[in-house]
């Protein structure tokens, strides 16, 4: 059985549709990274996956008992509210100073467990939120934007780490990511998300999908995209979602 | 022992500042200051409202802050920005409260208690309603403590949880205006945020987690409370008002102990 299996699931954002027709599904131990334009509809493809948002239509099914990790984008730390790294580890799973201290050690942070959270660098941070992911030992982990913040060794250590915890333990990924590179090189299955899927597939049948390259524009032939991504092609919003995009004009592919 | 009105006021004062103390944590984490202020002025329309009606005050001003917060959190995010539809929100309802007092005639109604209030007065009915609604406070935030930590932090992380924030937020509202309306009768409801605040900002600078930031600010509330008490009773002043003044002394005090401290340590 599919971990999430996820059919014609339609998102309303007010009057405004943000996701449209998407089927989607995950098995046990895979990775999978979601790209797109920004307002494309990634992180509400999330929230719809842990039941944050009402869905408009279709149907998300988790697996019985699925446990998942979910590794946010950001906290809404405030400064007023005091937390040591430990504390946070602790929250919601009951762990003992031993299993938290392997759990920072196995991320690569292991002196920080006394410190406040609000104090600890990007790197830092990140490896904190993710041991606390993988600390309950999830069947899925769901990042969003996980590494950004941090540069490109620090983003490169930390996808290194995402395929360790995946090797141990078989856990499945669905991560949204900027870092084309990464994604080519990291996924299983890459879903080129625009409000539906557009294309998907192995990281080498979305690079050279006509529709993938519309979006990310027509030089990530072959080189896999190593930049990040701009948005300044006539891929409007508004489209409706019959388009070819093989008749639209690219802009920057001129 | 009950029989002594400044042993109730004591009592009333301490179990007041119990309930503030990890609901004003929370007040001050999520920045929930204005909407308190909201909950917290609409209870004044509330207690016209149970004059009128002759019913128990700690029930209409309950009602009413309740039915404050879920206007607030039913208009939120439609037009205006947060700060603006609270600004409107809070001071209309307590303008409204005070005009629709104006109407009781009849009923002489002294209405300083309520806006500053009057914990002298505190009867042993007063504290037994006040010490339940406190009971209950501090159950159900001990019950939703790590879950409301977690929705603080990120809201996605609690759904992936499998937390329910909107529900832990709707038992958060629940508990403000629970302890708004305890409240009234000890420090008024102009003065029942600085209760929230004061204490839980005064314990930050000692706190290195939520926990110890929530109890010690338990202590320094409970301390304000009683010592607010022996002030007003030496000093001849306004009680309510004498005891958040101790409050935003202590608050003042140990922020510059705590910045001496540190320039020391940093020599």
């Amino acid at each position: 059985m599919n971990l999430i299996s996820i059919e014609n699931l339609c998102v309303n954002y007010g009057a405004k549709t943000v996701l449209h027709g998407v089927d989607l599904k995950v098995d046990a131990g895979e990775i999978i990274t979601i790209v797109g334009p920004n307002g494309s509809g990634k992180t509400s493809l999330l929230r719809a996956i842990i039941g944050a948002t009402p869905l408009k239509e279709g149907k998300v099914t988790l697996k019985t008992g699925l446990k998942i990790g979910y590794v946010p984008q950001r906290l809404n730390f405030d400064s007023s509210l005091p937390m040591t790294v430990e504390r946070f580890m602790n929250l919601s799973n009951n762990i003992s100073k031993k299993e938290c201290f392997n759990a920072l050690e196995k991320a690569g942070a292991p002196d920080i467990f006394r410190n406040q959270i609000s104090q600890l660098s990007g790197g830092q941070f990140q490896r904190v939120l993710l041991a606390r992911a993988i600390m309950n030992k999830p069947d899925i982990l769901l990042l969003d934007e996980a590494t950004q913040g941090l540069d490109q060794p620090g983003s490169a250590l930390f996808y290194k780490q995402i395929e360790e915890v995946r090797r141990d333990t078989n856990c499945a990924v669905l991560m949204i990511s900027h870092d084309l590179h990464v994604v080519m090189s990291a996924s299983d299955r890459v879903i080129c998300l625009n409000g539906h899927v557009c294309c998907s597939g192995t990281p080498a049948n979305v690079a050279s999908d006509p529709e993938y390259k519309a979006m990310f524009g027509a030089e990530t032939e072959g080189t896999l995209a190593l930049y990040q991504h701009h948005h300044d092609h006539d891929h409007d919003y508004d489209h409706d979602y019959d388009h070819d995009h093989t008749d639209k004009k690219v802009k920057h592919s001129a | 022992m009950l029989d002594d009105f400044m042993t109730r006021a004591v009592l009333a004062g301490i179990g007041v500042a119990l309930a503030a103390a990890p609901l004003g944590c929370f007040v001050v984490w999520r920045r929930m200051a204005y909407f308190g202020e909201a909950t917290a002025h609409a209870a004044i329309l509330g207690v016209a409202i149970s004059l009128m009606l002759q019913i128990s005050v700690f029930a209409g001003a309950l009602m009413v802050a309740l039915l404050m917060a879920w206007i607030v959190t039913l208009l939120s995010g439609k037009n205006y920005a947060m700060d603006t539809l609270l600004g409107v929100l809070a001071h209309s309802s307590l303008a409204f409260g005070l005009v629709f007092v104006s109407f009781l005639s009849g009923i002489r109604i002294d209405l300083m208690a309520y806006l500053f209030g009057d914990i002298l007065a505190v009867s042993q009915n007063d504290l037994a309603i006040i010490w339940i609604g406190v009971i209950l406070v501090l159950l159900l935030m001990y019950w939703r403590w790590s879950p409301l930590l977690i929705s603080t932090l990120n809201e996605e992380m609690a759904y992936a949880n499998g937390l329910k924030p909107k529900r832990d937020k709707m038992i958060l509202t629940l508990s403000l205006a629970i302890t708004v309306a305890v409240a009234i009768k000890v420090v008024g409801v102009l003065l029942i945020v600085a209760m929230l605040i004061i204490p839980a900002a005064t314990a930050r600078i000692f706190a290195r987690t939520p926990e110890a930031m929530a109890i010690i600010a338990a202590i320094i509330g409970s301390l304000s409370a009683f010592c607010g008490l022996e002030a007003a009773y030496v000093f001849d002043t306004p009680a309510g008002p004498t005891i958040v003044c101790t409050a935003a002394v202590s608050f003042i005090i140990f922020n510059l102990m705590g910045y001496i401290y540190k320039k020391i340590n940093s020599i």
